[in-house]
């Protein structure tokens, strides 16, 4: 609690690769997120409960419990608005981004991603402000 | 490359879209014309500057031209000009009897999503503009990116830069892995090649024209004459959107800024020769 609060709070990385989790803390910290991270949807539930984050970076394909089954739980156990969550995988199917947004997603990153998408997505989601180019 | 060839090539590309390439540049020379190059079966820069000296006006030259241009665009750049289209529009759309049909114009439209951002707004407006149609005409000089933007297929990567997930399911279809524009969006838009350095009257007046990150590629002189001739196509209350980094000061006197609104032009109102 002493340690000095970035402004843009806590973003929680849900992603069973450690490579995609870590390029992610990168990017996020670069915009000022404070930055923590779970291996599946049950990691990332406890995380939730013990501090719930602002923001919620989510890949959709894990083992133990996939991010789907997470956003769902979430969403009965803390509401529709928060966390924000940002589904991030390589699911691209119109209907996999539709079944996303009716279980209460607020924006959805299609893998693979760059800083660009990322940093536009966070703007999308409200998480980031608009920046003139 | 020999320093008289740059020379050569940066004339041929002025004369023919007023973009000014300074010596520094030359980078952007060898990286966007390689594939150019290839193509032609030409060796070096210098093997092409001694074509375009023998044809400085043939399709070599239109091809040089159109690969040093840049289309660097995304759907709703810079987000504030759109934000202020979507009340400009419902109130243009009062101003006008019914049946009017609202034009807006993409000048310098590269693939097309500054084009598209407009129909998705007007779309998204739809009974605010109380029955008044909307049609966009997007205009480059290259070919090759009207040609994309008449397709209205997108990539992955392209529909992820500046639109919010509920845009993109709303107004797109997905293609084999690619995005489309929805019919009904693209409907609204159509494409032309015109070359703003040309006579812009044939294309008639506009109610709103959007001509972004366009002038700061060109010198002083062409700039102050293509902001004139697009301003002349403005309807007497229209808006003009120019870029962020784009101004009229010192250019025209014929556009005043809009209040409250960074980047939207306006003509100034003749209230007072209107005794």
């Amino acid at each position: 609690m002493a340690a000095p609060q970035p402004s843009l709070g806590t973003c929680l990385v849900v992603d069973d690769s450690g490579v995609v989790r870590r390029a992610a803390r990168r990017m996020l910290e670069n915009h000022g997120f404070l930055v923590q991270e779970a291996a599946n949807g049950a990691e990332a539930l406890a995380a939730c409960r013990a501090s719930l984050p602002r923001a919620v970076l989510l890949d959709w394909n894990m083992p133990v419990m996939d991010g789907l089954a997470f956003l769902r739980a979430a969403r009965a156990e803390f509401g529709p608005d928060r966390p924000v969550v940002v589904l991030c995988t390589t699911e691209s199917d119109l209907s996999r981004i539709l079944e996303a947004l009716a279980a209460g997603a607020q924006e959805y990153v299609m893998k693979p991603f760059d800083e660009a998408i990322l940093r536009d997505k966070l703007v999308q989601a409200g998480l980031l402000p608009r920046g003139e180019e | 490359m020999i320093a008289g060839n740059f020379e050569l090539v940066a004339r041929v590309v002025k004369a023919r879209s007023g973009l000014v390439l300074t010596p520094d540049k030359l980078y952007m020379l060898e990286t966007r014309l390689a594939p150019l190059l290839r193509r032609e079966g030409l060796p070096t820069l210098d093997a092409l500057a001694a074509r375009l000296r023998d044809a400085p006006s043939g399709p070599l030259a239109e091809a040089v031209t159109e690969a040093l241009t840049t289309n660097e665009t995304s759907f709703f750049r810079d987000g504030a000009p759109f934000e202020h289209l979507r009340g400009l529009l419902p109130a243009l759309a009062a101003a006008r009897p019914p049946g009017a049909v609202l034009r807006v114009w993409s000048a310098a439209c590269s693939t097309g999503q500054e084009a598209y951002s407009v129909a998705m707004i007007a779309e998204e407006l739809g009974p605010e503009l109380a029955g008044r149609k909307v049609e966009i005409l997007g205009t480059d000089i290259a070919q090759e990116v009207l040609a994309r933007a008449r397709e209205g297929l997108f990539t992955q990567f392209e529909v992820q830069r500046g639109l919010s997930i509920q845009r993109l399911v709303r107004h797109f279809r997905q293609e084999a892995g690619r995005w489309r524009v929805a019919p009904e969006l693209r409907a609204m838009a159509r494409f032309l090649r015109w070359n703003l350095l040309d006579d812009l009257r044939p294309l008639g007046r506009f109610d709103v024209i959007f001509c972004r990150n366009v002038l700061i590629y060109l010198d002083p002189p062409t700039k102050a004459r293509v902001l004139a001739a697009v301003a002349e196509r403005l309807a007497d209350d229209g808006v003009l959107y120019l870029g962020g980094a784009e101004t009229v000061l010192g250019l025209t006197d014929r556009l005043v800024p809009v209040s409250g609104a960074r980047g939207a032009y306006a003509l100034p109102r003749v209230a007072a020769l209107a005794v």
